[in-house]
């Protein structure tokens, strides 16, 4: 077995088990108050750090290129409430602008 | 094309803290359709970066097949880019696995804060969970609760985007361009602060944002990729300083 499809199948396994732990292990169950109100602020952290990360981040060090000037531009549209579709439009238009000047 | 515009801007953006208590009583639920309609704006770069995933796993010798039932079984971008630059670069196939892993550990806490609303047996449970990533898990997340079926109707229409882009991409190669070029890469980040926003609506969330995103900051330039993520599950952590429903109890912290 070469090296591609090795990765495909331990990686393949890895990322089916890591998304099917939590659903299958304590799907269908309401959690108690107290661990609820902890997992309900998941999703604002998780979403929050890929905001930063999708942005700021290049592999592993701290980037501020268009991608950020892109974000900056769509918190904008976000705060003029417009629809999502502008929202990415926005930042995709920006980020390519400056690269085209760049 | 219209009805759509209106559709998504109404039901991801303008859910502003006015719709609080409604949605448990609320008869009509979106479904399935309703995250696919949510997810098509997305699709298009979707489908791009599936294809330049496909031209450089084909460049990295990863062959047709394995490039392609990689996106169907793995189906999680980032770590599939890392896999092939790692693997392209000459590095060895220990260090593409524990980077991809790294990368994809994040849908560990993120299956699992949305784990109470799956249902059925758990064979149901764990298939349905695979069409859990990044965007249709930030998609499903509406008025506070996470909906099982907008996840299901983004995570196909993604599904099929990214494996068809892949497919595209190893068999008919460079034909549309660089995504970045196309400033592609730049709608993701906005997409996730455009859903994070109505979420902010109580201090706790809005602290656990801020110290989620202070968190992954951070820890990026000291730590591999895909950890700085991971590391900001902690932030959720805020949710235990206070009970919510006892001010008084709040009132005596503040005081002291």
């Amino acid at each position: 077995m070469n090296a591609a499809w090795t990765a495909v199948l331990v990686v393949g396994v890895a990322t089916i088990a890591l998304k099917a732990a939590g659903p299958v292990l304590a799907g269908g169950r309401e959690l108690p108050l107290g661990s609820a109100r902890v997992v309900n602020l998941l999703a604002p952290a998780l979403l929050a750090a890929l905001v930063a990360t999708q942005a700021f981040a290049s592999d592993e060090a701290l980037a501020l290129d268009e991608r950020g000037a892109g974000l900056m531009a769509a918190a904008a549209a976000i705060l003029l409430r417009a629809p999502l579709v502008v929202v990415l439009l926005v930042a995709a238009v920006t980020a390519a602008g400056l690269r085209l000047i760049a | 094309m219209r009805a759509l515009f209106l559709h998504t801007a109404g039901s991801v953006l303008a859910r502003m803290p006015d719709s609080t208590a409604s949605t448990k009583s609320q008869s009509r639920r979106p479904g399935y359709g309703a995250g696919l309609r949510a997810v098509a704006p997305l699709l298009p770069a979707v489908l791009a970066f599936g294809v330049s995933f496909g031209v450089l796993a084909d460049a990295a010798g990863f062959g047709a097949t394995a490039s392609i039932v990689m996106s169907l079984t793995t189906f999680a971008g980032s770590a599939q880019f890392a896999i092939v630059s790692v693997l392209g670069a000459g590095g060895t196939v220990a260090a593409a696995i524990v980077a991809a892993v790294l990368l994809n550990a994040r849908y560990g806490p993120m299956a699992l804060s949305a784990a109470s609303v799956f249902r059925g047996g758990r064979l149901r449970r764990l298939l349905e969970a695979q069409l859990l990533v990044d965007e249709s898990w930030a998609l499903a997340q509406r008025d506070g609760e996470f909906d099982r079926r907008v996840m299901i109707g983004a995570g196909l229409g993604l599904y099929v985007g990214w494996s068809a882009g892949t497919a595209i991409g190893v068999f008919a190669g460079d034909s549309i361009g660089d995504p970045a070029a196309l400033g592609l890469d730049a709608a993701f980040p906005a997409l996730f602060l455009a859903l994070l926003a109505p979420l902010l609506r109580n201090r706790d969330a809005l602290a656990a944002a801020l110290l989620g995103a202070g968190i992954a900051i951070a820890l990026t330039p000291i730590t591999p990729a895909g950890i700085p993520v991971v590391a900001a599950t902690a932030a959720c952590l805020v949710g235990l300083r206070r009970p919510a429903a006892q001010p008084s109890r709040s009132a005596e912290e503040s005081r002291a």
